[in-house]
C-alpha cells in the first residue's frame, strides 16, 4: 500500500484582495521515486491550478526551486519524498519578498548583490581578439570553478541567523562570490578594494560562525573555508588599517 | 498603460540573449532584457559537457583548425546547414572563447606531461606539449575530427552564464525578470516592441523598442519527456509565428540526445562519452562498435541515438517500470576523473537515481534535447518577414546545425551568434528611426486583454493540462526519432484537433497574480501551432536527413530535398504554409558522406526526371 501523503502549503496571493497567509492541507498518493517537482505539479494540474511554485531545470543546477521543506531550506526537485514522514510542510524561503505561495524574488535580491560586489573582473586590460590566452594552471581553474558551482538559490541566506536579524548582510553566497575573485588573477582589484566592500560587520565581520550555510548549501560548495579564509585576510588588513589610520593621526 | 522604451528589446536573457546584449550595451544604446526567470536560472546554465572552438591546444586537438571544424559541422548537419553561417561561425568561436576567458570563465587548462585517457572502454597514453601548458584545453565529443570541445568540468553552461550575466550587469544591461513577451507589436513590415505579462504581478506591460530580438532557446517542452527546462516551451517562437509574417526554419529538425537519465529524463552529457564511457545493452555487450566501426559511440547525436533505438528494437533493451532504456558505463574513468570533471553527471546520478556512477551502471535512453529549427534569419540574424526583428541561439534558426547539431555547437553558437548578431543590431540602430504609433499599441494591448479575459470569464470548457499533455502524447508516439507516413498523418490530423480544443481553453482557477495556469492558457494554442509545423514539415519532407528519419524515405535526397522548410502560419488556417529555399546559397563543401551514420545518398547532379535508385 503506498502511503497518502499530507503536504502543507502556504498560501498567500498578494495580488488576489480575498487572499489572506494561510496553511492549506493537500493530499497526494505517494507513487515509486516522487519527488517535490512531481508532487507539486501532479498537486497543481490536477486540484489546484492557483498554486504558485517555481521550478526551472528540475536537475538541481539552477536554483529556481529553494523552499523550505519541514523547516530546512532546500532544492525541492531533488528532493524525495520517501526520505520524510508522511506529513511535509512547504514554506517560501525567507529572507526574500514573497510573490506567492512558494514564489520569492530572488532575482533581484541576487542582482542587486553582485550589483554592490561588482561581481565581475576588474581589468585595464583591453581584449585582443588576435591574441592568444592567458595562461593559467589547471589547478588554479579548477579552483575558481569549484566556487563558480554556486547557482544563487538563496538556501544559504535562508537559513542563515544573521541575514535573518540584519538586512543587507552580505551572507555567504556573496562572500564566496568575493573569494572566488580574490583566488582569480584576472581580476585586478586589491585587497583594500576587497576589504571596502567586505569589511565591516554587513559583511565578513558580521558572520557569526553558526555554518548553517555550510552544512545547508545543496551544492556542497565549501563556505566555511571560504568565510574563514576571508575573515583572516580581512582581520589581517582591518589591523593594518587601524595602525595606519593611527600612525596618521 | 505603462510603456518602457529601449533601443533593444532582448526577449530572453540566456548566454544569446546576453551576449548580443552586452555588444549593443557596450556602444552606448539602452538595452532591456525580458527573462522568464531570474537571467543566471536560464537553460544555457544546464549546458555541461563544452563549447566547440579550434584551438588545437591539446595533443588531440593538434592541427585543429576552423576550416576542420566547419566540416564537422557541415557534416554533422547533414549538408542542412547554411555553409556560410557554419564558416563564419567556425572562424569566430576561437575568438569567443578567448574573449570568455579574459571575461573570467575557468576553462580547463593544459597540463603538459603524460596522462591517460580512455576512448571505447580501453586506457591510452598521452604527452601534453609543454609550450601549450597553461592554454585552454578540450575533450572528445562526437562527430568531430579532433578534441575540440572546451569545458569548464561539466558546468560549462552554468560557468559562462554566470560570466556573461556578470558582464551585462557591468554594462548596464537591464533585466526585468519574470516577465513573458506574450506578442509581438508590429505594423505589418516594422516590429516595435511587444506586450508582456509580468510574473510577478500579472499586469500587462508594452515595451516599445528600435530594434527587438528573441533568444528564448528552444520548444522541447512541446514533447513529454524533453531534458529541456520547463521553461523552454517555445514561447519566443510562439509570438513570432502569430505575426503570419515570420517563417520557422526547418522545425522538422528536432535532436534527441543518446543519453537522458531514466526516469526523470535529465541529461547526462556527451563529455561522458568523450571521455570514454561506453553504451552497454541488457547483456552488458558493447554494441555501438557493430554498428559504427569507425566513430562507436561518439557518431554524432543523430547516428547514436537511431543506433540505440535499433538495438532496442531487436530485443536488447533492458525493460523498466518506465519502459526500455540501455546502459551507459563509466566507471572504468575512475572516482577521481568522475568526482572532478564529471561532477555534475555524478550527482545528478546521485539526486535523481540514487546510484553511484563510479561503481553502476547509468540508465539511458535517447530523449528529446534540442530544436535545429527556430525563427529563420539571415547571416546577421535579421529574421525573415519584419524589419527590426532578430533572433539568436536556440531559438533561431541561423542555420548553422541543419538537420543534427553536434555536441558543444550549442553554446558556441550562442556566444558566437550574440557577437555577430549584437554587430548588426548596433549598425541597425545608428540608422533606425521609427515613430510608435500609440494607436497600434493600444489595438495589441486591447486585443491580449481581451484573450486574457476570455481564459477567465469566456464560455470554453476545456482544461489546459490536459490539452498540453494530449499535445506531449501526440509528438512523442508519432513524431519521434523514426518517422513515417501513417504515423506523420495521424499526428497532423489530431494536432488539428486539438488546436481546435486549445482555442476553447477555461482556467479554473481566477486567473490573479503570478498565475502559471493563465501563463500556460495564453500560449497553448501557439504550442500547438509550433507542434504541427514540426509534424507537418516532417510529414512533407519526404527523405531522411540527419535527425529526421523516414522509414519510408530512407534516403538523404540531395536532388530533391537539399531545401530548407519555412513554415509559416496564417491567422485563422489550421496548418502552417510551407515554403522552400535553398540550404545554402553558398557551397564550400559539396554534399558527400558523412563518414558515419550509413545514409544512403541521392546525389544532387542525380538525373531529374530518373527514380531513385533501388534500395
Amino acid at each position: 500500500m503506498s502511503r497518502i501523503l499530507e503536504i502543507n502549503i502556504f498560501r498567500y496571493n498578494p495580488e488576489d484582495p480575498a487572499s489572506v497567509p494561510r496553511m492549506q492541507t493537500y493530499y497526494l498518493e505517494e507513487t515509486p521515486n516522487l519527488n517535490l517537482f512531481i508532487a507539486l505539479n501532479r498537486l497543481k494540474e490536477e486540484q489546484d491550478p492557483s498554486l504558485m511554485f517555481d521550478f526551472c531545470c528540475r536537475a538541481a543546477i539552477c536554483g529556481a526551486c529553494a523552499m523550505v521543506i519541514n523547516g530546512k531550506p532546500q532544492l525541492a526537485c531533488k528532493t524525495k519524498t520517501k526520505d520524510f514522514p508522511n506529513q511535509i510542510n512547504l514554506m517560501p524561503l525567507p529572507g526574500f519578498k514573497l510573490i506567492g505561495d512558494l514564489c520569492v524574488d530572488t532575482g533581484s535580491w541576487f542582482r542587486i548583490m553582485n550589483e554592490k560586489l561588482e561581481a565581475w573582473v576588474h581589468t585595464n586590460k583591453e581584449f585582443d581578439p588576435e591574441a592568444e590566452e592567458e595562461r593559467m594552471e589547471n589547478s588554479l581553474a579548477e579552483q575558481i570553478y569549484e566556487l563558480d558551482r554556486c547557482i544563487e538559490c538563496g538556501c544559504c541566506i535562508a537559513a542563515c541567523a544573521t541575514a535573518q536579524m540584519r538586512s543587507g548582510f552580505l551572507g555567504a553566497v556573496a562572500l564566496n562570490r568575493i573569494a572566488r575573485f580574490i583566488l582569480d588573477p584576472r581580476d585586478k582589484r586589491s585587497e583594500q578594494q576587497y576589504f571596502e566592500i567586505i569589511g565591516t560587520d554587513q559583511g565578513i565581520f558580521g558572520c557569526m560562525g553558526l555554518l548553517a550555510c555550510e552544512d545547508i548549501c545543496p551544492k556542497n560548495i565549501p563556505l566555511q573555508d571560504q568565510l574563514g579564509y576571508l575573515r583572516k585576510k580581512m582581520g589581517v588588513l582591518a589591523v593594518k588599517n587601524y595602525l595606519f589610520w593611527k600612525k596618521r593621526s | 498603460m505603462e510603456i518602457i522604451y529601449s533601443d533593444l528589446l532582448c526577449i530572453g536573457a540566456g548566454l544569446a540573449g546576453e551576449r548580443v546584449a552586452i555588444e549593443v550595451a557596450q556602444n552606448g544604446f539602452k538595452v532591456v532584457c525580458l527573462s522568464l526567470v531570474p537571467a543566471r536560472r536560464s537553460h544555457s546554465s544546464a549546458a555541461q559537457g563544452g563549447m566547440q572552438a579550434a584551438l588545437g591546444n591539446c595533443i588531440k586537438g593538434e592541427g585543429d583548425n576552423p576550416d576542420i571544424h566547419f566540416e564537422d559541422t557541415v557534416k554533422g548537419s547533414d549538408w542542412g546547414c547554411d555553409q556560410e553561417v557554419a564558416k563564419l561561425f567556425a572562424h569566430t568561436a576561437p575568438i569567443a572563447i578567448r574573449q570568455l576567458a579574459y571575461w573570467g570563465v575557468p576553462w580547463n587548462r593544459v597540463v603538459s606531461g603524460r596522462s591517460f585517457y580512455y576512448k571505447g572502454g580501453k586506457r591510452f597514453e598521452k604527452i601534453e606539449r609543454i609550450e601549450k601548458h597553461g592554454l585552454i584545453t578540450a575533450r572528445d565529443f562526437g562527430g568531430t575530427a579532433k578534441w575540440r570541445a572546451c569545458y569548464c568540468s561539466d558546468g560549462t553552461g552554468h560557468s559562462l552564464l554566470y560570466t556573461i550575466d556578470s558582464v551585462a550587469i557591468s554594462k548596464g544591461v537591464l533585466v526585468h525578470d519574470r516577465s513573458e513577451a506574450i506578442s509581438l507589436i508590429q505594423d505589418g513590415e516594422n516590429c516595435l516592441g511587444a506586450v508582456v505579462r509580468c510574473l510577478r504581478t500579472g499586469k500587462l506591460r508594452v515595451y516599445l523598442a528600435k530594434a527587438t530580438l528573441i533568444a528564448t532557446g528552444g520548444f522541447g517542452r512541446i514533447y513529454r519527456a524533453s531534458t529541456n527546462a520547463i521553461i523552454n516551451e517555445g514561447g519566443g517562437l510562439i509570438i513570432a509565428l502569430e505575426t503570419g509574417l515570420v517563417p520557422l526554419g526547418n522545425m522538422e529538425a528536432v535532436q534527441f540526445h543518446p543519453t537522458g537519465i531514466v526516469p526523470g529524463d535529465i541529461l547526462v552529457t556527451e563529455g561522458c562519452r568523450g571521455d570514454g564511457g561506453v553504451l552497454l545493452d541488457i547483456n552488458k555487450y558493447r554494441f555501438m562498435p557493430d554498428y559504427e566501426p569507425e566513430k562507436a559511440e561518439l557518431a554524432s547525436r543523430d547516428v547514436v541515438a537511431r543506433r540505440m533505438v535499433e538495438h532496442m528494437r531487436k530485443g536488447f533493451g533492458v525493460k523498466s517500470p518506465y519502459g526500455e532504456h540501455l546502459w551507459l558505463d563509466i566507471r572504468h574513468l575512475g572516482k577521481e576523473h568522475i568526482t572532478t570533471k564529471l561532477r555534475e553527471v555524478y550527482d545528478i546520478c546521485l539526486n535523481f537515481l540514487g546510484i553511484n556512477p563510479v561503481e553502476e551502471l547509468i540508465p539511458v535512453r535517447p530523449t528529446q534535447h534540442y530544436s535545429m529549427g527556430g525563427i529563420k534569419t539571415n547571416v546577421y540574424g535579421e529574421a525573415y518577414g519584419l524589419k527590426g526583428l532578430f533572433a539568436a541561439g536556440e531559438a533561431a534558426c541561423w542555420d548553422m546545425h541543419g538537420f543534427n547539431r553536434l555536441g558543444g555547437n550549442s553554446l558556441a553558437e550562442t556566444i558566437v551568434a550574440g557577437m555577430i548578431v549584437g554587430k548588426r543590431i548596433v549598425e541597425f540602430l545608428q540608422e533606425r528611426e521609427v515613430n510608435f504609433s500609440l494607436k497600434l499599441v493600444e489595438l495589441e494591448l486591447k486585443k491580449q486583454q481581451e484573450k486574457i479575459n476570455k481564459l477567465i470569464f469566456g464560455k470554453g470548457r476545456e482544461n489546459v493540462y490536459k490539452v498540453r499533455n494530449a499535445m506531449q502524447d501526440i509528438l512523442m508516439d508519432y513524431v519521434g526519432i523514426f518517422r513515417n507516413e501513417k504515423d506523420l498523418q495521424l499526428a497532423v490530423d489530431n494536432l488539428q484537433e486539438l488546436l481546435e480544443r486549445s482555442k476553447q481553453i477555461k482556467l479554473r482557477s481566477n486567473g490573479l497574480g503570478a498565475n502559471s495556469e493563465l501563463s500556460l492558457a495564453l500560449k497553448i494554442e501557439g504550442m500547438v501551432k509550433l507542434a504541427l509545423c514540426v509534424a507537418y514539415g516532417a510529414l512533407q519532407r519526404k527523405e531522411s536527413r540527419g535527425a529526421h528519419t523516414r522509414e519510408d524515405y530512407p534516403y538523404r535526397n540531395d536532388r530533391d530535398w537539399w531545401v530548407r522548410t519555412l513554415a509559416y502560419f496564417k491567422e485563422k488556417d489550421s496548418l502552417p504554409t510551407l515554403e522552400y529555399e535553398p540550404a545554402t546559397k553558398k557551397i564550400f563543401l559539396p554534399p558527400g558522406k558523412r563518414g558515419y551514420g550509413g545514409t544512403k545518398i541521392v546525389p544532387y547532379d542525380y538525373p531529374k526526371d530518373a527514380p531513385l535508385p533501388e534500395l
